[in-house]
């Protein structure tokens, strides 16, 4: 028998209090209903013997003490799933609003998910060819990664992901299937139209599922998207075994999101205003991503975040740095000077690079080339702060030959395009390339035998002058 | 049967009204699931619980079983070779019972009941023991031979039965001890011990041998001792989490305990494939045999997560017990201390800085303290390392848990971004790491390896120093405007940053350097430096010095002189010797 409660006794921001209700668990759902019919969701967040304390998803607008029917369904958030979910559009708490009708769920699961047993992980190795010469020469992307990109309001990042998606080979293909879950956090309506376009022009529509919360749709809401989104991407690679590639934006948006809901439940802030838990939850979104034994599906993450101010430090992608496997930062200079995208390489990184590239995988120079880069792109940095403070007419003959890497770097490798498709061979070539327009003695960390091999800087002077 | 019901729930924190039956920090099971639970306050009118486990699900009303005990860890044989999550749960059986994803309420012994040791019997019928003292022994794993000790709260007594040596399980009685009294303790294999409380020693003896890591920048420029303690601070991607691979690689401790701490789930993963693939240079055998790993990922229950530190370091001193030297990896510190900051939160207690409870400095004071390097109960000595990678919010160090681990620590290795991001490897910047150990190692590197080591180390610090300084004015004018003997300094400072202090884990050799290279390294690159000083002052030009090849010959000896070759480098010495003296010659 369904016991319904009829009132509430307390409302406060998106927390209602209902009391004298029994029986009720610790995150369990509740549908509430309304006098005009309508129905709302509401997850219990705190509960006493008698008294349970909801958080309602879609806002609490219109709601009094007297208007509503509670009824506590027995069982956590669960989204229903089936291979069906690709091509389809759920709002962000996994409800379909593309008016295709409900999914026939072949399975319920619950949104939040359960740890995966580290011994369980398969330690991810094969790379993900994005075709974009800075991410795949310098942080790679591995199947089952989770590579969040760092940018800032108004930069490329949109693009950047759409252009990921739509060259995004997985090397070792074995005719597995590959689809993409999109899950959108607070953003503005063009913003999620215009993935969808994208997707549609490259064809992948059908092979992707998004999941849309945009930024005048409840915050409560908010909070699930990325959940409903991760659980669809699970249930995809490991129980149906494709390689799932699951884009987040904007988890600033998401983040803010449960400050909001953090203080209207009267909790003790931490740094920012932000619930002392953030790293904690931050990292069961994060961590939903990898390889697990048993299953031949990957799921692979790429949360974008927009850097408040531009600050790396704020707490939101600082608290993302220590979760994720690395980050690809976006920098504002090489934007705005027109280089498309606006890698900042220094600072980004990808921590699962050094396993899944190389021989094998992708070329035996690989890892040597990328840290000649790095070494090579630090000491332009050093040549450029140098030359503003003496000019550059004063500097070294060593110096100004890095000043004249770095522009040809930024120009010819950095910058590529959004229509350009590299292969990895074209890119390291490319780097070889560069790397030669410097002196021979200046490339520290490769080896005789390489710069024997790839060093040619005839090569290089015919193509750069 | 319990009459204690539930009353609340708010995420892992439960409650239990008006009862009087609990005690602090006693282990209890919560719900119906049995989840594994603490509790670390009690009133008269409401009992306060930390349940380590997912708490979706529960309902107020269902019961709480008190155990009568506080957390504790299970030590016995089988602990090494395994991986727990952070309240001693075999990892390996919670994947046969739920899976690859971890269900709740897994009741699992923490140790295989079922497998057998070759167990030898150490004492005899009528043989006096007291806490602490060995019984028997079996091989655990090919490296460790496991010591069964009486409990070091056990009263003692006299031995009225031993079993015959051969095979048992843990939980098979071998021994039975008659006290004063009349009391018969009757001993298997296996103990348990409170993971909060330290377990005790005979006498803390002063520490004055080094824990050789064969990394260069930290045997030579900021040495730990083993018993002593460390952290490594650093922003993400400065390497803190390779650093502490290597250092658990290479260190020279017999065994390791890991413990992952709030850290991503692949990262767990390779060390468990990694150093099930990786050779122990010093014994030959594949590292897990000496490692055991605590892995509590940043998404497995936060409660868990603050007991995974005590679980690590309770396994560490059973060893030390034993007679063992152990090092510990904590990575990352910080995240147990963010665990601190989230139960408080939730018991809305008074915050301090950052939100941080007021008791982070005396809790991070605790953990530190519970490294040393020993006399044990039986007479042996044993150390326990411990070495905390700290994660500083936003790279700031002077951040509560950064500011508070500096307080408690003796050697800090701090990780550097701008040195991460030029891909100097290990980046750990020479000019704020210290180590307080290097007047108690003086002795021990003077007798092993060269009577002027600690010589040689401070000269190659003051040349790194004055380049430091120096590099205020080169970085306004550039290196042309210096006289020639600070360009030569600048250059010799060059090889010491990128032939020295650089190390590349992924070289077959330069992975692990012992410590008679280091010191010849440093030794070659320091005559490098006199020849040149000495032909400046003889008139040999400065440009021709600067190019003569030896700077960049002497950045690749990393490479070029295997580890077991130290004999080469006098074919070094005697090249420079030779170029000087026909170059001073030349000069008229």
């Amino acid at each position: 028998m369904d016991i319904k409660y009829i009132g509430l006794s307390e409302i406060n921001g998106p927390l209602v209090v209902l009391e004298k209700c029994k029986d009720v668990s610790y995150d369990e759902i509740a549908s509430i209903t309304l006098n005009d019919g309508t129905q709302r969701l509401a997850r219990v967040v705190e509960v006493y013997e008698d008294k349970a304390v909801l958080q309602v998803f879609e806002g609490t607008k219109g709601l009094s003490l007297t208007n509503t029917t509670t009824a506590f369904e027995g069982r956590p958030m669960e989204l229903p799933l089936s291979g069906e979910m690709l091509g389809r559009i759920f709002n962000g708490a996994g409800r379909p609003i593309d008016g295709l009708g409900d999914i026939v769920a072949e399975k319920s699961r619950d949104i939040n998910g359960s740890p995966i047993n580290p011994v369980s992980r398969v330690y991810p190795r094969n790379y993900i060819n994005t075709g974009i010469s800075s991410i795949d020469a310098l942080m790679t992307l591995i199947r089952g990664q989770k590579l969040p990109i760092f940018s800032g309001s108004g930069l490329s990042h949109n693009k950047l992901a759409v252009q990921i998606v739509r060259q995004a080979k997985i090397a070792d293909e074995n005719g597995q299937d590959f689809a993409v879950v999109f899950g959108a956090m607070g953003v503005k309506n063009d913003v999620a139209d215009y993935f969808r376009r994208c997707f549609e022009e490259t064809g992948v529509l059908s092979r992707v599922s998004m999941f849309l919360n945009l930024s005048n749709d409840p915050i409560i809401e908010r909070i699930l998207t990325p959940r409903c989104a991760l659980t669809c991407a699970e249930y995809l690679a490991f129980e149906k075994n494709m390689h799932i590639l699951v884009i987040l934006t904007d988890m600033t948006s998401y983040a803010e999101a449960l400050r909001e809901f953090s203080s209207s439940k009267g909790e003790i802030p931490g740094r920012k205003g932000y619930p002392g838990y953030l790293y904690s939850d931050l990292a069961s979104i994060y961590e939903r991503a990898g390889i697990v034994k048993g299953s031949s599906g990957s799921v692979t993450q790429i949360p974008i975040l927009t850097m408040p101010n531009d600050d790396i430090t704020h707490p939101v992608p600082d608290l993302t740095g220590y979760i994720t496997e690395g980050q690809i930062v976006l920098d504002r200079t090489l934007d705005q000077s027109g280089i498309y995208p606006g890698v900042s390489i220094l600072p980004s990184l990808s921590r699962l690079m050094k396993d899944g590239i190389g021989e094998g995988y992708t070329r035996e120079d690989h890892q040597m080339c990328a840290n000649q880069l790095f070494a090579a792109y630090a000491k332009v940095q050093d040549a450029r702060s140098l030359a503003s403070v003496i000019g550059e007419e004063e500097l070294s003959a060593a110096d100004k030959a890095y000043m004249k890497f770095g522009s040809l770097f930024e120009e010819h490798f950095i910058n590529q395009g959004f229509e350009t498709n590299r292969s990895i061979e074209e890119t390291l070539d490319l780097g070889w390339l560069l790397l030669s327009t410097l002196p021979k003695s200046e490339l520290d960390r490769v080896d005789d035998e390489h710069l024997g091999k790839y060093y040619d800087s005839e090569k290089a002077a015919v193509r750069f002058g | 049967m319990t009459t204690d019901k539930i009353y609340s729930i708010n995420g892992p924190v439960v409650t239990v009204r008006d009862s009087v039956s609990f005690s602090m920090q006693e282990m209890v099971y919560v719900g119906n699931k049995r989840l594994i639970a603490e509790v670390i306050r009690v009133s008269a009118k409401e009992t306060t619980i930390q349940v380590y486990e997912g708490t979706t699900g529960l309902k107020p009303g269902e019961p709480v079983f008190g155990t009568g005990a506080p957390m504790s860890a299970l030590l016995g044989p089988g602990i090494l070779d395994n991986m727990y999550d952070g309240i001693e749960r075999p990892l390996k059986k919670l994947e046969e019972i739920s899976g690859a994803f971890i269900g709740d309420g897994a009741e699992v012994s923490s140790l295989d009941t079922q497998k057998k040791y070759n167990v030898t019997m150490t004492v005899k019928t009528g043989d006096k023991l007291s806490a602490g003292d060995i019984y028997c022994t079996c091989p655990e794993t090919a490296l460790i031979v496991h010591k069964c000790m009486l409990s070091p709260l056990s009263r003692g007594g006299e031995v009225i039965w031993t079993a015959e040596d051969g095979g048992y399980t843990v939980n098979d009685v071998v021994c039975k001890v008659k006290d004063e009294l009349g009391r018969v303790e009757e001993l298997t294999l296996c103990q348990r011990w409170p993971i909060r409380t330290p377990r005790p020693c005979a006498q803390r003896l002063p520490m004055s041998r080094p824990l050789i890591t064969g990394q260069r920048v930290i045997d030579t420029i900021a040495p730990i001792a083993k018993g002593g303690t460390a952290a490594i601070p650093g922003g993400f991607g400065t390497g803190k989490t390779m650093t502490q691979h290597q250092l658990a690689k290479w260190c020279d401790a017999d065994i390791i305990v890991y413990i992952g701490c709030g850290e991503r789930g692949n990262e767990m993963t390779q060390v468990l494939e990694e150093f099930a693939e990786l050779i122990d240079p010093h014994t030959n055998r594949p590292l897990t045999d000496r490692t055991t790993m605590i892995a509590n990922t940043s998404n497995m229950p936060v409660a868990a997560r603050e007991a995974s530190i005590y679980t690590g370091i309770t396994l560490a001193e059973y060893y030390r017990d034993m007679g063992y030297h152990i090092a510990i990896m904590a990575d990352s510190t910080s995240r147990w201390a963010e665990a601190l900051r989230e139960i408080s939160g939730r018991l809305e207690e008074m915050p301090a800085e950052e939100g941080f409870p007021a008791y982070l400095p005396s809790r991070i004071s605790e953990f530190y303290e519970r490294a040393g390097y020993v006399k044990t109960l039986n007479g042996k000595e044993g150390s326990v390392t411990i070495i905390g990678a700290v994660s500083p919010q936003g790279s700031d160090f002077s951040e509560p848990v950064t500011q508070n681990t500096k307080r408690f620590v003796r050697c800090f290795w701090a990780l550097d971004k701008a040195l991460a991001y030029a891909r100097h490897y290990p980046a750990i910047n020479w000019m704020s790491s210290y180590s307080e150990y290097t007047d108690e190692l003086a002795g021990y590197y003077s007798a092993n390896v060269s009577a002027d080591f600690m010589e040689v180390r401070q000269q190659i610090s003051n040349i790194l120093a004055t380049e430091n300084s120096l590099m205020e004015i080169v970085k306004l004018m550039g290196t042309d405007v210096l006289p020639d003997d600070q360009k030569l300094l600048i250059e010799t400072a060059r090889v010491v940053r990128v032939g020295f202090l650089q190390q590349n884990a992924y070289h077959k050799d330069d992975t692990y350097v012992p410590l008679e290279k280091q010191y010849l390294m440093m030794k070659t690159i320091l005559e490098y430096y006199e020849l040149s000083k000495q032909a400046l002052a003889k008139g040999v030009d400065a440009g021709k010095i600067m190019s003569n090849g030896f700077s960049e010959k002497l950045i690749k000896i990393k490479y070029d002189i295997p580890n077991d070759k130290p004999e080469l480098f006098e074919q070094y010495s005697r090249q420079m010797a030779e170029w000087y003296s026909s170059a001073a010659s030349e000069v008229v």
